[in-house]
This record gives C-alpha cells, structure tokens and sequence, in this order.
C-alpha cells in the first residue's frame, strides 16, 4: 500500500516540491497535470492499407489560481527541473506578490482505477489491426456495384494521467479508446454521395467483440446508397421524429452547452438564472453522465481530479443543475460535478460534457412515426453547432427520409435543421422506449475531447429544415 | 520559460541521415513560443505562456508508408521515432507513387522572400499583451448603450519555427510569428440577445486594431437587434468577407489534388472547364506575405509558389502535394500542409483569394436591390458536402431592401449547391481582406439560394 507505485507518472516528492514552487509567491490554488498519451492510427483507403502511423506525447501543465485570475504553463520536460521552470512560469502569470499560499497533504500515492480496458491496443499485433481495415473494405464493395469509394480508419489512443493539487487532490486514471470509422461514396445518376459510421468506446481492442467491422462497412454504404435515390429535402417548419441514438446531439447542441458554468457565469447563456424553472417538455429528463458504461465520454475521473459522475440537468422539464468544473465550483462555493475536461496537458481545463442523454419514455417508436402525418425522419446526424448566448442551433442530417401519412417513405438529401435551445425543448412531444448513443468529437474554444449523446427515439413538433425542394 | 531556441534543421538533419541502404526518410520538427490571454471583467482570466514542439518521421521501404511521432524534443524521446516509423512501414501496402520528394522536385521554383517574423512578438513584455486585452474589453463595452455585456475578449500570439529534412538531399526551415486579438459583444436582453464578433490579426501586438475589432464586434450584435425569422423564400444573396473566407474553404477542398485522385471533388473531370461565373478568379498563393498562412516552404519542404485555381470562371489548377502528383501524373505544387508534427503532409491551400472585382461593398448592396445579407452562417462542417456540393447552413443577417441594409434576420437557413453557387456569382467585391485562416474574404453577391424559415 505504501509501496511506491512504479507507474506513477511523476513521483509524489516532486509534485509536493512542484506545487510548493506554484504557490510560493502566493495564491489560492495550485494543480499539477501530467499527461503520457500514445496511439495507433491506421487508414485504408481506395482498397490500400496507406499508412500505419503511431505517436506519443508526454507532458505537465501546471496552472495557479489567485483570485479570478488563472496563471498556466506547461512543458514537455517531465524533470523535476522542468517542472519547477513551468510551476514559475504559472505562479508568475497568476500572482503578483505575496505570502506563500497553503498546499494540503497528499495521500502517499495516488488514488485511481488503474487500467481497466479488457485487451490494451499495446499488446495487439499491428497486423491485427490491419486486417480489420481490409475486412470492412471487402464488406462495403459487396454491398453493391454502386459504391466506389472505401476509406476505413482504425484508431486507438491511451491517456495515462496524473492530476494533483493543493487542496489534496492526488489521483491518476488511465483511459483507453478505440474507435473505427468506415466512409463510402456511392456513384449513380445524381452524382457522389458519401455515408459514414464511425462507433467509438472507452475500452481497448475488446471493442471488436461487440463491433463488427463488416457490419459497421455495410451501414455506410447503405447510407450512400439511400442517397443516391434522394430527392431534395423539404424547406420550411416540419415535425422531425429522431431516431434513437440519432439525435443526442441535438440535445448537446440545444441545450447541453447552455448549461456549462463558465458560459452561464459570462452571461452567455440562454439557460442563466433559470434553476427550478421548467425549461422543456415534462417529456424531457436529461442527464449528463461520465460513468455511464463505456462510452465515448466515459473516464473515471475528470482531467482535474474530480470522480466522474452521474448529474441530471433537466428533471421532467425542470432545471435542476448546471456542470461544473473545479474553478467555477470554488467560485460558487460548490463542489464540482466531474466535468473539468481538457484535450491535452497543453490546454486549460473548463466545463464540458461527456455522455449527455434524455432518459427514455413510454412511446413505441413505431406508434411515434405511425403518429406523425408529415414530417422528417433523421436517421443519422452529423454534427452540430451553437451560439450559447442566443440558443439557436443548427444540425447536419445525414440520413433522412420523409414521413407521409405516417409512414416512412423516401430517402432526402441531406440538409441542415436550425432551431432555437430553449424553444426546441419545449417542442418536443413524444418519447420513444428505445435508447442508443452516438460518439463524437465536441468542440470549445479549440479544444476538442471525446463525447458521447443518446436518446430515445423523438419527435420535435416543430423545427426548421433547411432543404431546397419548393 | 524561454531558454535557447532549439535548433530543429540539426534535429531532422540528424534522422535523415540515419537512413538505411534503400530507405526514404524524411523528418519534420517543429517549436513554438505562445502566449495566451483571457479577461473578463476588467480582470485577466487566463493567462498562459508555454512552449512546445515535436517531430514526424516518414519512412518509405518499397514503396511503404511509415509515420510515427513525438510529441518533444527530448533527445531520449526522439531518438526511438525513426524506428518506429520503420515498423509502422511494414504494414502499409506498397505504392510506387510513395516516393518522398527529392531535390528535384523544386528545380524551377525560387524560395519566395518572405519576411514573416517580428522578434518584437517575443521580446514585448507580457504585461503590454494583457493590456491590450483589457482595453479591448472596455472600449467594447463602452462604444454602445445597447451593449449589455462583452461575452470574451481574446489575445493571443505564436511564434513559431519548423524545419524539414530528407536523406533524398530536401532541407528547408521557415519561422513566422502570428498576433491576433478578438472579442466578443453581446447586445440587449433575455430571449432578444445577439452576438457579433470582431478581431485583428497581425504579426506582432503593434499591427493589431483594437479599435476596429471592437466597433465590428459591437456594430455586428446591435445591427442584429430585434432579429426574427422570417418566411421562407428564393432570395439573391449577399455574404460577408468573413463568410465568403468559410466558403472559399469548401473550394479549398474541392481543388484538393487528394480528393481528386479518389475521385471525391465536386470538380472532377471538369479541368480545362468553366465552372463558375466569368467574373471568378480564385488564387492559392503563399508567397503573398499578407496571408496568416504564407511560408516559403510547403509541408514536405518544397517552395511554395502561386497556383492559379479558377481564371476568368474555368477551372485550371488542382493543389498537389509530392505524392498526389506522383499519382496523377503532375508536379507538385508546393501545396503539401500539416496538421503538425502528429500527422503525415496532406494536401492543402494556404493562402486563398478571390480576385476583388470593381464595385464596393455599399454598390454591391444596391446592386442586389432585394436580397439577403448574410452575417454569419453555422453548421459549416456538418452542412456540406464536398463530394456532391450540396450546401445547406444556418444563416443570420439582414434583409436588403432598395439596396440597404434593412431587417435583422435570425433563425433562418440558406441553401443551393456549390456548384450552382459558383456559376451564379452576380458580382465580386473590391474589399479584399486578410483574415485568419487559409484565406481572404471580400463581399459576394450570388444570384439566388433557398432560403428556409418560419
């Protein structure tokens, strides 16, 4: 127990000595993150298996709290020297003079989970990887004469971090993900159309146990496929039902980002002063969750320190919370809430999701579109952006089709949605009983960390499709 | 922080010339110095200073790619990259086009001389940074009652440093500092809020205009006061510099030597042909010092130079890098980018621009007559198709009418296909702007878009 573990990032005296350089010209808090992070990434494309490549990147940022004001440095000199070149660097950015500020005892090693994937990439033959690229390759060209095009990625990464700070704080977790994106264009009369997949975990390469690569192949080119029969999509104010697991990301973009602390502090939300106010739909239970099983935004604790953990954020349309990080917490006298996030140890950590999702209903899907006289089925999305300060959003679908006499009929081209956070959470009308997820790359200030939404599948009685159809 | 530059030609000069007997190697390495500023409030929020930098090593063996990375400078970390690279190779399929490109390669080209550094941009003290900062917050906030807030003020500069070696006899290095300062307004209340933004770039903290980013900032939120959906219609419409820069990117990509090679651009098969409006004439020139992506040299160390892309409405430049020329025939030119060191050269434009045409921005407002003017736009990424050309964005701006700029509009999408937008060009502004990024913007007017709404 007291044994010094061999794999500790940087030894406990030179954190302890580090956070006492950070606070000797005064401030409030001091925290030392170390960050040793290697991954493989393989690309076929146009049926060659193109690059193998690999990398590895090993660092400390160090940041110093006085006041409102937060100094940061970082280095990739893991020595006890060149952290204590940074821990200046940090306290002189933050502090002008004064006494020495209070650094509490940390534990003799530090506190965390260990590795918990199943099979580390590390271990796992390159060639084994390989071989995957080269089974959704075969996979997406037997689907049909129509496809031309095949690029298929295989990535892994693992992020090995230590996270240590004045207030006590010494703990380190060690996350692994695995992901494999298969892309296809399909030719026909219309033109080229692309189809993507992409599955994403926080696991190792037991992730091809539940994966399968072929599988994984065929939904890309069928959704290429579906869009060389598309016709233009409808334009104007439309009811969308989401399929499950389609549309998280909706509620990312809608209303997640809104509820980010350090954005409701800047007085650029739409979401600021409105705790205990009915926000949605009673419909509506959303939840922001970072140890929900093994997804995309899982880890075991945030890049600061603090224990994932499960928050809800809208209880049947109420608003019970925002997400918090360590600094806008201690502002607001309050404990975190596990979303200190941070790309890298060369960035500053802030508020952001990780697997954010609206808890299922009692709908049958079916029931939901049978429901639905006219209206847009979005089976696949592609991404979305918000401006927090007004609410407006927008979406990219990737795969939909019109509802008609509540049916689904025919595939459209692919078309942005826009609606408004606040507005869009009211609107929605029905909740399915099903749930999936969907894994993501979320993106703030220019940084960028791995997320996952889910959803059942729902209606939205109203959004604005951005088609070209008259 | 600061201690000696570390000298990075002697870094990849030292990996290129460990290479074996029928073995392509090729190293890049960068390093930057970056300072980063935050206030709100009157009162700096974040501030980071930090250095950084890596080194990428290719390695071909008959015909076999392999990349591998570090993300230091430490001689013990970099030492084992090169044979990293080497194992990666293995598992590549071979090609005859992944050659690395040899001296050769650059024969014809002069290095352009650019001046593209300001020691200044390290040796200000980072007080004056902070300073600077601070007044952009307040001179944004001052400059209009109907200003409730300053939502973030941003400075920031790098100055960086990058250098490439290869044991097929390539060397180059370029240095280039960047400055740039940017803010944030928000104007009016509750579910009425709008935001605009406004920036500066320069190569060092003496170029930037707080002033003008500012006035943009806060010009860009009131003007938007009081916004509303409105119906959906066909509608000629007007862009912003800022918007005509994010579109010019798509074109970016659709020029892409890569793309084309795998038959992925909405231009394939149309060299030689016109695609656009005879007033479009689009330029990738890196050697245009004004451009935040000039450098003399491309990311596998050949000298950048102009590539002509659109003239006078026909396509007839594709971007090449080495290898996707090799593949489809061409020389490169000098079009090869990089993520970083994490990543192998792609392809890529550094420095686009429409040439401007005769009319001002106000003659092109009237010239349009009814039309929409479009502010800013969202959902660039997921509302764009760069094989087909389909477009469809979020939009914001106002209603032109009789030539004026007239009813703010929110909530609203605009789409068309590229293509069709291209060939619709009505008129080319003459307010060419640099901005930051790979390219220029100026004001467009295009024919007509479908405009959805309420």
């Amino acid at each position: 127990m007291h044994e010094r573990d061999a794999s500790a990032l940087i030894d406990r005296d030179v954190v302890e000595r580090t956070l006492g350089v950070a606070l000797a010209r005064g401030g409030d808090f001091a925290e030392v993150f170390a960050e040793d992070r290697a991954g493989v990434t393989a690309r076929l494309d146009d049926g060659r298996v193109e690059e193998l490549s690999s990398g590895r990147s090993r660092g400390v940022g160090i940041r110093v709290v006085r006041g409102e004001t937060t100094g940061f440095a970082h280095t990739a000199d893991c020595s006890a020297a060149g952290l204590a070149a940074a821990a200046v660097a940090a306290a002189a950015a933050a502090t002008e003079s004064g006494g020495a500020g209070r650094i509490a005892a940390l534990p003799d090693r530090p506190v965390g989970p260990g590795p918990r994937a199943g099979v580390l990439p590390g271990t796992v033959a390159k060639d084994a990887k390989v071989a995957l690229l080269e089974r959704a390759d075969a996979a997406a060209r037997a689907r049909s004469g129509s496809i031309r095009q095949v690029s298929a990625a295989y990535a892994d990464g693992r992020r090995r971090i230590l996270v240590a700070n004045s207030d006590g704080v010494f703990a380190e977790d060690d996350q692994v993900r695995t992901r494999f994106t298969v892309t296809c264009v399909a030719e026909g009369d219309t033109g080229l159309h692309t189809g993507t997949e992409s599955p994403g975990r926080t696991v190792g390469f037991e992730l091809f146990d539940d994966v399968d690569p072929e599988e994984v192949a065929r939904v890309a080119a069928d959704r290429a496929l579906a869009l060389l029969r598309a016709r233009p999509a409808p334009s104007g104010r439309l009811p969308v039902v989401l399929k499950r697991g389609a549309g998280g990301v909706l509620f990312h973009e809608a209303c997640g980002h809104g509820l980010e602390a350090d954005l409701v502090r800047r007085d650029s939300s739409v979401f600021r002063g409105r705790v205990g106010e009915m926000v949605a739909s009673p419909l509506v239970t959303l939840v922001d969750d970072g140890t929900y099983g093994r997804e995309w935004g899982t880890f075991a604790i945030d890049d600061e320190g603090t224990p994932a953990r499960r928050n809800v954020l809208i209880d049947q349309g109420v608003l019970t919370d925002y997400i918090w990080d360590l600094v806008r917490a201690r502002a607001a006298g309050r404990p975190s809430s596990g979303n200190g996030r941070r790309e890298t140890y060369r960035h500053l950590p802030m508020v952001r999701m990780t697997n954010t999702y609206l808890v299922a209903g009692a709908d049958d899907p079916s029931d939901i579109i049978a429901d639905t006289e006219h209206g847009l089925y979005c089976a696949a999305l592609g991404g979305g952006q918000v401006n927090t300060a007004t609410g407006d959003f927008v979406f990219g679908v990737t795969e939909a089709y019109l509802i008609e006499h509540g049916e689904i009929t025919e595939p459209v081209r692919a078309a942005q949605l826009i609606g408004n956070g606040p507005e869009t959470l009211c609107l929605v009308d029905a909740v399915g009983n099903d749930f999936d997820t969907w894994a993501g790359t979320c993106g703030k200030d220019g940084q960028g960390v791995p997320v996952s939404a889910g959803q059942p599948t729902l209606r939205v009685a109203e959004l604005t499709v951005g088609g070209t159809a008259s | 922080m600061s201690e000696a530059a570390p000298d990075l030609e002697a870094v990849v000069a030292a990996i290129a010339d460990r290479a074996a007997p029928g073995e392509q190697v090729e190293a890049y390495a960068n390093h930057s110095v970056e300072t980063d500023v935050k206030v709100h409030g009157g009162a700096v929020e974040e501030l980071t200073v930090a250095e950084s930098g890596g080194v990428g090593v290719r390695v071909v063996v008959d015909g076999r790619l392999g990349y591998a990375w570090v993300g230091s400078l430490a001689p013990d970390l970099v030492a084992g990259v090169l044979d990293e690279a080497r194992d990666n190779a293995r598992f590549a399929a071979p090609d005859p086009h992944n050659d690395l490109p040899t001296a050769a390669d650059a024969v014809g080209v002069d290095v352009a001389s650019l001046d593209l550094w300001r020691d200044e941009c390290i040796t200000v003290p980072t007080t004056e940074k902070v300073a600077l900062a601070l007044a952009l917050e307040r001179i944004a906030a001052g400059l209009d009652p109907r200003v409730r807030g300053v939502e973030s003020v941003h400075y920031g500069d790098a100055a960086a440093r990058s250098a490439v070696a290869s044991s097929l006899g390539v060397r180059a290095s370029s240095r280039r500092t960047v400055s740039s300062c940017s803010v944030s307004a928000l104007a009016g209340e509750g579910d009425g809020t709008r935001t605009g933004s406004g920036f500066s770039v320069g190569r060092t903290l003496a170029d930037l205009d707080p002033d003008r980013a500012a006035r943009d900032a806060v010009t860009r939120a009131t003007r938007l006061l009081g916004a509303a959906p409105v119906t959906s219609r066909r509608v000629p419409v007007v862009f912003d510099p800022l918007v005509t820069r994010s579109l010019l990117g798509i074109l970016g990509a659709a020029v892409n030597g890569e793309a084309m090679n795998k038959g992925r651009s909405m231009f394939l098969g149309r060299l030689d042909q016109p695609v656009a409006a005879a007033s479009v004439t689009l330029v990738d020139d890196p050697t245009d010092a004004r451009a935040s992506g000039a450098a003399p040299y491309d990311a596998e160390g050949i000298p950048t130079r102009r590539n002509p892309l659109i003239t006078d409405g026909v396509l007839c430049g594709v971007l090449h890098n080495t290898a996707t020329a090799r593949r489809a025939g061409v020389a490169t030119t000098g079009s090869a980018v990089r993520a970083g060191y994490a990543s192998p050269p792609g392809v890529g434009a550094r420095a686009l621009a429409l040439a401007p045409g005769p009319r001002s921005p106000d003659e092109i407002l009237r010239i349009a007559g009814d039309a929409f003017f479009v502010q800013s736009v969202s959902g660039l990424h997921s509302g764009t198709n760069p094989v087909s050309g389909d477009l469809s964005l979020g939009a914001e701006g106002l209603l032109i009418r009789d030539g004026e700029l007239a009813d703010p509009v929110r909530g609203v999408t605009i789409a068309s296909t590229v293509p069709r937008m291209l060939l619709d060009v009505v008129a080319v502004g003459s307010d060419l702007t640099w901005l930051p990024g790979a390219a220029a913007g100026l004001t467009l007017l295009v024919g007509e878009m479908a405009l959805s709404g309420a």
